[in-house]
């Protein structure tokens, strides 16, 4: 399994995420261009990651000039063909833009940029990038966005509960939940319904290493690599 | 035909606009007061060319609603005006 970072004019956590996938996890792993309208030799057991950053500036919206960048045809169809994409902050925005998964991320609710070590809740294991982790488990992870607030349509809300697609929910470290940015729900990360495309706002590949003081992501990317589920 | 297209995109009514509370809160501030609510949104101004107002305003409609606006958090309204 391999995995392809997208580097879209304005990211810049591609760097970080290519260190984690490569140094740490010791996967293949590459970095894609934004003009590229297709990438070869990927299966759907590959990963393509939209990294954090501020691609295209934020202008108009987080993320919606990304959206309609020339790699992000193909990685909607590849998406669509089953394959993996995760997001991690603008790239989970740049994922809500295009549709691959629902709802959008908007101004934090006290119009602050908010930089800070959160607490987060596991959600659910049903899934590749959370089914290293215990349900309920508290984990710690730095969040670094201005829109971060997460909003569905009407009913979209419902939808994600009734199909267990909310990977993480903000927290206090007791397991209170809490957000900081008025997210709905106190939404931190979900899935698509088919359970192949992920996107959060919290920031696992800075929490993927002891001398960064904090590992809590690296259990993440560890079963997003192996591709494993847990036994139920 | 030239046609300029006058576009407002508007956080949705149901949604907390954070910067247009923020504006209203501090309106005391600079001594105006009887502000009740204050909503920020965008305005954008488009020049374009088409065969006649109606195609003009199918084409800002589909513009706004693949592009200018996101419909899960914001709304939009436009005038066509000859330019």
């Amino acid at each position: 399994m391999k995995f392809g970072v997208v580097v879209f004019p304005g990211s810049n956590c591609d760097d970080d995420m290519i260190h984690v996938l490569g140094s740490v996890l010791g996967a293949e792993v590459e970095k894609l261009w934004h003009k590229d309208t297709q990438f070869e030799g990927y299966t759907p057991e590959d990963c393509i990651v939209l990294p954090g950053g501020f691609s295209y500036g934020d202008y108009l919206r987080a993320g919606a000039i990304a959206r309609y960048s020339p790699i992000m045809q193909a990685v909607i169809s590849f998406a669509n063909q089953g394959g993996k994409v995760i997001g991690i902050c603008n790239g989970f925005q740049i994922l809500c833009e295009s549709g691959l998964l629902p709802g959008a991320l908007v101004r934090n609710e006290h119009h602050k940029f908010i930089s800070k070590n959160v607490c987060l809740r596991v959600e659910t294991t049903d899934s590749l990038v959370t089914s290293g982790y215990q349900k309920g488990q508290i984990i710690k992870m730095p969040i670094a966005h201005a829109e971060g607030r997460y909003v569905t349509n009407e009913g979209g809300l419902a939808v994600l509960q009734k199909n267990d697609q909310v990977l993480f929910r903000y927290s206090t470290p007791e397991g209170a939940l809490f957000s900081e940015n008025g997210s709905t729900d106190n939404i931190a990360g979900i899935c698509n319904k088919e359970r192949n495309v992920f996107g959060m706002m919290p920031h696992p590949e800075r929490a993927s290493e002891a001398i960064l003081g904090n590992t809590d992501g690296l259990a993440l990317f560890q079963s997003l690599y192996k591709g494993e589920l847990q036994a139920t | 035909m030239k046609f300029k297209a006058e576009i407002n995109v508007m956080p949705l009514k149901e949604l907390l606009d954070p910067q247009g509370k923020t504006v209203a809160r501090n309106m005391d501030h600079v001594g105006i007061s009887g502000i009740e609510d204050v909503r920020i949104g965008k305005r954008i101004e488009i020049a374009l060319d088409a065969p006649d107002e109606k195609a003009a305003e199918a084409l800002v409609d589909q513009a706004c609603k693949k592009f200018l606006a996101n419909m899960i958090m914001e709304s939009y309204s436009f005038e066509i005006k000859s330019a």
